[in-house]
């Protein structure tokens, strides 16, 4: 491992900037597609349901 | 020998797609663990890039994921151009916004390395153009979808779309031989040994791994929904437990 402290891990030998923002994007990109997709499902469903009742 | 036309009926591949996505988001979980562990505290600093190389532990695993799930639709395209199923029509507007989410990341992050290697977030390299059309390509393909009522026939109109694009994939995989090229050559090849550090070649492969098993669980439950929607009125539907048990 090369990092001696929290702040040398973050700083990334000058390039945080960089790097944080493209794992950052990646993993909120990760997040918001699947929770989007949980929300279409849940419409669907909801749609169906009325239907059925009506 | 299974029968895979069965697999192609939504009503068959509905609960099979249901009990496979935990499965592949307990996968994508662990992979991106350790992944993310190799990328951070295993692989070491480059000897000309210090830390900022290591945006290639999502860079390269996105770009494959954007070549490779293009090819996947193309090939759902010809299975529904020539036996007409419903399923691959489904599968190939499930994989679609997936596919277009890593187009992005391999753009984005690419910019993000680019920035301070080269100097500019953009050239009109021929590498970044063509993977920038392949961004275009699932935007397109989507919009043609959406324009479409009638899903059979959007499907149709897509799946001719799918397969003319794919015609973009090897040429941005070969770009960087074809072309002077700002951008490097491949880091991974299957006629070489990689041209790098065997940890980080391990970082990037099992990102990858983590990758794959997100688009396939996505892309499942993307692919249920839109059976979901498609099929509202069928009967098999109706009796879905899903459906019932919210109520």
């Amino acid at each position: 491992m090369q990092w001696t402290n929290a702040s040398e891990f973050f700083a990334m030998g000058g390039y945080g900037l960089y790097v944080w923002c493209s794992f950052g994007v990646c993993f909120a990109a990760m997040m918001a597609e699947p929770l989007l997709v949980r929300h279409r499902r849940k419409q669907a469903i909801r749609q169906i349901q009325q239907s059925n009742d009506a | 020998m299974i029968n895979w036309f069965k697999y192609s009926a939504p009503s068959t591949f509905y609960p099979l797609a249901g009990k496979l996505i935990p499965v592949f988001w307990t996968l994508t979980a662990i992979l991106g663990v350790v992944g993310l562990y190799i990328s951070f505290f295993v692989a070491p600093t480059d000897a000309q890039q210090g830390e900022g190389y290591r945006i290639i532990f999502i860079h390269v695993p996105a770009s494959w994921m954007s070549m490779f799930i293009y090819c996947v639709m193309a090939f759902w395209s010809l299975l529904g151009l020539t036996f007409n199923t419903r399923l691959s029509g489904m599968m190939t507007s499930a994989l679609a916004p997936t596919g277009a989410l890593f187009a992005f990341l391999s753009l984005w992050t690419g910019a993000l390395w680019g920035k301070p290697m080269w100097g500019a977030w953009w050239v009109w390299d021929a590498r970044l153009t063509s993977e920038l059309i392949l961004f275009f390509l699932y935007l397109g393909y989507m919009a043609l979808h959406a324009a479409i009522d009638d899903p059979r026939r959007a499907d149709r109109a897509g799946a001719l779309l799918s397969l003319v694009g794919v015609v973009n994939v090897p040429i941005i995989y070969f770009s960087v031989k074809w072309w002077n090229t700002l951008h490097q050559g491949a880091s991974v090849s299957l006629t070489k040994s990689p041209s790098m550090a065997s940890t980080m070649l391990w970082g990037m492969l099992i990102m990858a791994l983590a990758f794959w098993a997100y688009t396939l669980a996505v892309a499942l439950m993307r692919a249920r929904t839109i059976m979901l929607e498609r099929e509202a009125n069928t009967e098999w539907v109706k009796h879905l437990p899903d459906v019932k048990e919210t109520a």
